[in-house]
């Protein structure tokens, strides 16, 4: 068997038949069971090893060849894999909560398969173009039929479409810096067209304008699921940028963008989050500022401890965005929209979805004892420690979004004196939110039940992570 | 041979500052096709005829689809309802970027290696007028149109470093696969005016 097959193939093939199921409940059902299979293959089947299955024994092929090309998903891979497979199980589960599981499952594995590919691609300049194909599929999955496509959604597909140009460009110009290193025309032009090419795919400012938008105009779980999934793998891809080029990796140029872009990020987001009156727009500048997060986690000048870091906050804010996004997605449901004069109140009608979301905020924040908490420490001591300024910064762009969340608590108890207490949530919201809740502060409490699974991840990186 | 090529770059000139002045579908689609046709001529230099007649297909093909989908729905209210409308003010910004394209490319066809002037000055225009269309418009039809002009520019300036029939063939599915959702938001969007 070729892993390409299993991790790459099987889930596009599988979505293909999920789009025939007629059934929410089934069809999130198993997505889910599906992506935890996925998820537990690249924990326990080992690659370029042999297996036996009682009388049956067979071998995983980390290579495919396809069209002269290769997909690679070797051993050092199988933890990323786990992680992507994983939270793609968890965010298809809560569609049981939240409903629209016949597109988001069968369109979301899709995604997840081409994104895989994207990271496995070698050489691996084609991953811009698997990417946006995903982002393709992405604006498909926000459109219902019969819905005209919003702003946020028309200007998402030009910004992902724009970004592909740059990076296969750039990628071209590269091949040249490495031949000849001393050209610093050269290097500074790939540079700057590589820089353009990931602040389109991760919407650095200020290409950020779609992310709010579409976070106002669509429901805040699908969206939620396409902002998570779509700048963690860009993210990676662009990691894979620093582990290939040296001169990349240790210039000092290069971790001073990073730390720019990233802390304009955390502190515009954090400063518009904080007079926003939409909760889905608040969503959206908190989907900025984790970016912007991982962005200075890469400019550290300890690049291991870097890299370590991005992967510690993927789960905590996987967590955290599916509680806090699956609580929105409730009070939209039983309100006309997510703007603070339609959720006024809320609190008294939908009490676990209100307070979830809170709670789901403040985590992400890094509130201490909860489950962002450690890494964030982490990094704010670490840029603090290298610069007192930048962590100050980062200090006023923290503030910025925990008045946001101080702000929905308001909003959202400032209920009339005579409402009734009631819970109009269903069972299945009520026991996943509670669930998601306690998970979240179970992480916070013990962060070392984390760290078998995410040591690993970093070695995906052969130089950067090691 | 330089005379034609640019030639093809007026014809490329034209047909983009049609895109972005023209109201009328039906003319968009013309000018699409026509600058489909004038990318195939500039790839000539570049692939072997198998490779560019493939991308002149392509683009066809997505001409095909936009009329197809624009014949069946009522395209009555279907104008920009957003300023700016005046064909002048288009017609003067269009002007711009051809000024700036013809000002850039002697540059970037220093940096590319094998690259011919009007080349690069034709794949240039169709990216800043592609660019420009992107600008001024919010309609579906108008997005995917002025994409589909910039990777048709990008692909243009992108032969002539890379020739892998893989990427070419990305390429062309990723042009088609933005045709069938623009098909598709259209579909959408007249569903919902309905």
């Amino acid at each position: 068997m070729i892993a390409a097959y299993l991790w790459i193939f099987l889930p596009l093939g599988i979505a293909a038949l999920l789009w025939l199921v007629r059934s929410d409940r089934w069809s999130a059902v198993m997505g889910s069971l599906f992506g935890l299979m996925l998820a537990g293959a690249a924990a326990w089947l080992p690659i370029n090893a042999p297996i036996a299955l009682g009388p049956l024994a067979f071998r995983i092929e980390a290579g495919f060849n396809i069209l002269g090309r290769r997909l690679v998903i070797d051993p050092s891979d199988q933890p990323l894999l786990v992680l992507i497979y994983g939270m793609v199980a968890f965010w298809l589960f809560g569609t049981l909560a939240v409903g629209n599981a016949r597109r988001l499952v069968p369109l979301g594995l899709a995604m997840t398969a081409l994104m895989v590919s994207a990271l496995a691609v070698q050489p691996f300049l084609y991953a811009a173009l698997i990417i946006q194909v995903a982002a393709l599929a992405a604006v498909f999955l926000l459109v219902p039929p019969g819905q005209a496509p919003s702003r946020g959604a028309l200007r998402m597909l030009v910004y992902l479409t724009l970004g592909m140009p740059f990076i296969l460009l750039a990628g071209f110009l590269l091949s040249g810096v490495e031949a000849s290193p001393a050209d610093l025309a050269l290097v500074v032009q790939s540079a700057v067209l590589l820089g353009m090419g990931f602040g389109f795919l991760l919407a650095i400012f200020p290409f950020y304008t779609w992310v709010p938008m579409i976070s106002e105009e669509h429901p805040p779980y699908t969206v939620s699921f396409i902002l998570l999934l779509v700048p963690t793998i860009v993210v990676l891809f662009g990691m894979g940028f620093l582990d290939r080029f040296t001169w990349l990796r240790e210039s000092s140029q290069v971790s001073t963008a990073l730390q720019l872009a990233g802390l304009i990020m955390v502190v515009l987001a954090g400063v518009w989050s904080a007079f926003q009156r939409h909760l889905g727009r608040i969503l959206g500048y908190a989907f900025i500022a984790e970016t912007g997060i991982s962005l200075l986690a890469l400019s550290l000048p300890d690049q291991r401890l870097g890299v370590q870091l991005v992967f510690w906050l993927v789960i905590p804010r996987v967590l955290a965005l599916g509680v806090w996004a699956m609580a929105a997605n409730i009070l939209r449901f039983h309100a006309p929209s997510l703007g603070f004069g339609d959720v006024r109140g809320a609190l008294r009608s939908l009490p676990i979805a209100s307070g979830a979301l809170v709670f789901a905020s403040l985590s992400l924040l890094g509130v201490p004892l909860l489950a962002s908490f450690p890494a964030r420490q982490v990094l704010w001591e670490q840029l603090t420690r290298n610069e007192p300024g930048v962590g100050l910064w980062f200090g006023l762009g923290t503030l910025g979004l925990l008045l946001a969340s101080i702000r929905t608590l308001a909003v959202l108890s400032l209920a009339p004196g005579e409402s009734p207490w009631q819970s109009r949530e269903t069972w299945a919201q009520r026991i996943l939110l509670v669930l998601g809740v306690l998970t979240l502060g179970a992480v916070g409490l013990f962060p070392q039940w984390l760290q078998p699974f995410v040591a690993n991840l970093p070695l995906v990186f052969e130089r950067l992570g090691r | 041979m330089e005379t034609i090529t640019w030639l093809v770059v007026g014809a490329l000139a034209v047909a983009s500052v049609g895109l972005v002045v023209s109201r009328d579908w039906r003319k968009h689609l013309i000018f699409l096709a026509v600058q489909y046709l004038g990318m195939f001529i500039l790839l000539r230099e570049h692939w072997p005829l198998t490779m560019s007649a493939a991308k002149l297909v392509t683009g066809w093909m997505a001409v095909a689809v936009i009329g197809m989908t624009q014949t069946r729905l009522d395209d009555s209210g279907a104008e920009e309802a957003a300023w700016p409308q005046g064909r002048t003010f288009r017609l003067i910004t269009a002007a711009l970027v051809i000024f700036v394209v013809l000002a850039l490319g002697p540059r970037l066809a220093a940096i590319l290696p094998g690259i011919t002037q009007p080349e690069v000055i034709g794949g240039l225009l169709l990216v800043g007028l592609g660019l420009l269309h992107l600008g001024i418009t919010i309609r579906p039809l108008r997005v995917i149109i002025g994409l589909l002009t910039v990777l048709c520019g990008f692909e243009t300036v992108y032969a002539s470093v890379e020739n892998s029939i893989v990427v070419a063939g990305l390429l062309s599915a990723i042009n088609l696969g933005l045709v069938l959702l623009g098909a598709y938001m259209l579909d959408s969007e007249t569903g919902a005016r309905a």
